[in-house]
């Protein structure tokens, strides 16, 4: 198979290009998300919501290539055997990279590791998505904009995941950049419309060597579920999840999102307390 | 040939001769989810490989 621009090898079959034609195109894709969603201002300090894995590396390495003023922010949820691996990871990339990383652990912050709030019967993926996005939210305060390393696969299992469970306020608040609201960092997703394999594709072309780990909580996920489903989908139907997104995209509606402010922690939430107190209370209340 | 699969971390010894796409059904591995190198270089599904190649299958999916 031959690019469809020059007479080189294909390394990728959809788009059909080269090493040199796919770089351009995946850098090109990257910057036209950002300047058509005006996900970033040049003056704009830009934290990225780092795990390790290959979507937050990448992210973090061409961001830093576009010369954008970036930080990472890691949250360490004490899952043994994978979030240790990618975190050491991590840390060799931003040090080799000099970018700035802060890692804020389950253990300092709510007093317990994930793997022991599991133990005691919490729900693994519910539990660690909830308070994650509480820390990343708090320790964000300073920066612009948060950017994740979400992908056009992640943002089509979502919209298929609250579609499914009818989820209509988590169904208007996707897309590449959430709304400005009192209290919580703006979030942006640079990646929101590039494949996980063709990340996957930029970083082994870029040498990034981000060694593959899985969390042992995600074959439990229902997220895990759908996405295998899309696959196989998509294997049939070439085209499947660009579609999902873009007409999500093109049907989505705002809601009024949360007006109230957390009676124990002042975040924005729908009720008088946000999940993650709620959470933390009876992760407190677990001997 | 040596077929090394990431998300497991196995490598496999397997007799084979044929395209990419071919292999990746013989494993039972959903080409949407990884890439194939072949001595170290990204290959296409349409790429022969043949027992003398190195090949790894790389996994694609967030670990998260």
């Amino acid at each position: 198979m031959r690019c469809k621009e020059c007479p080189e090898p294909a390394i990728i079959e959809n788009p059909q290009l080269c090493q040199a034609h796919f770089t351009d195109y995946f850098e090109s894709k990257v910057k036209k998300s950002i300047d058509e969603f005006g996900l970033i201002e040049r003056n704009e300090k830009i934290c990225v919501a780092a795990s390790g894995g290959k979507d937050s590396v990448t992210l973090l390495y061409i961001l830093k290539k576009f010369g954008y003023d970036v930080e990472a922010i890691a949250i360490d949820e004490g899952i043994h055997g994978y979030r240790d691996r990618t975190l050491r990871f991590l840390k060799k990339f931003c040090s080799e990279n000099k970018i700035r990383l802060r890692i804020y652990s389950y253990e300092k912050e709510f007093g317990k590791s994930l793997d022991k709030t599991v133990k005691k019967g919490e729900p693994a993926c519910n539990t660690c998505g909830t308070l994650r996005r509480h820390l990343l939210n708090k320790h964000s305060e300073k920066y612009d904009k948060v950017a994740t390393g979400h992908n056009l696969d992640d943002e089509s299992q979502a919209v298929l995941m609250n579609l499914l469970k009818a989820q209509k306020k988590l169904f208007s608040r996707q897309g590449p950049k959430t709304r400005k609201i009192k209290g919580f960092t703006q979030k942006i997703k640079p990646f929101y419309f590039l494949k996980e394999k063709e990340i996957m594709v930029y970083a082994f072309i870029k040498g990034l060597n981000v060694p593959f780990s899985e969390c042992p909580f995600a074959r439990l996920s229902y997220r895990s579920k759908v996405r295998d489903a899309l696959n196989k989908y998509e294997l049939i139907y070439p085209g499947t999840k660009e579609n999902i997104l873009n007409k999500y995209l093109s049907i989505r509606s705002f809601d009024n999102q949360e007006t109230n402010s957390c009676t124990k922690c002042g975040s924005p939430c729908s009720g008088l307390e946000c999940k993650a107190c709620r959470i933390q209370q009876r992760i407190a209340s677990e001997t | 040939m040596e077929v090394f699969i990431e998300k497991t971390g196995e490598t496999k010894n397997v007799s084979f001769s044929g395209t990419a796409k071919a292999l990746l059904e013989s494993l039972r591995v959903n080409s949407e989810e990884v890439i194939i190198t072949r001595n170290n270089k990204i290959i296409t599904l349409d790429q022969q490989v043949k027992d003398s190649d190195s090949i790894k299958v790389l996994s694609v999916i967030s670990g998260g």
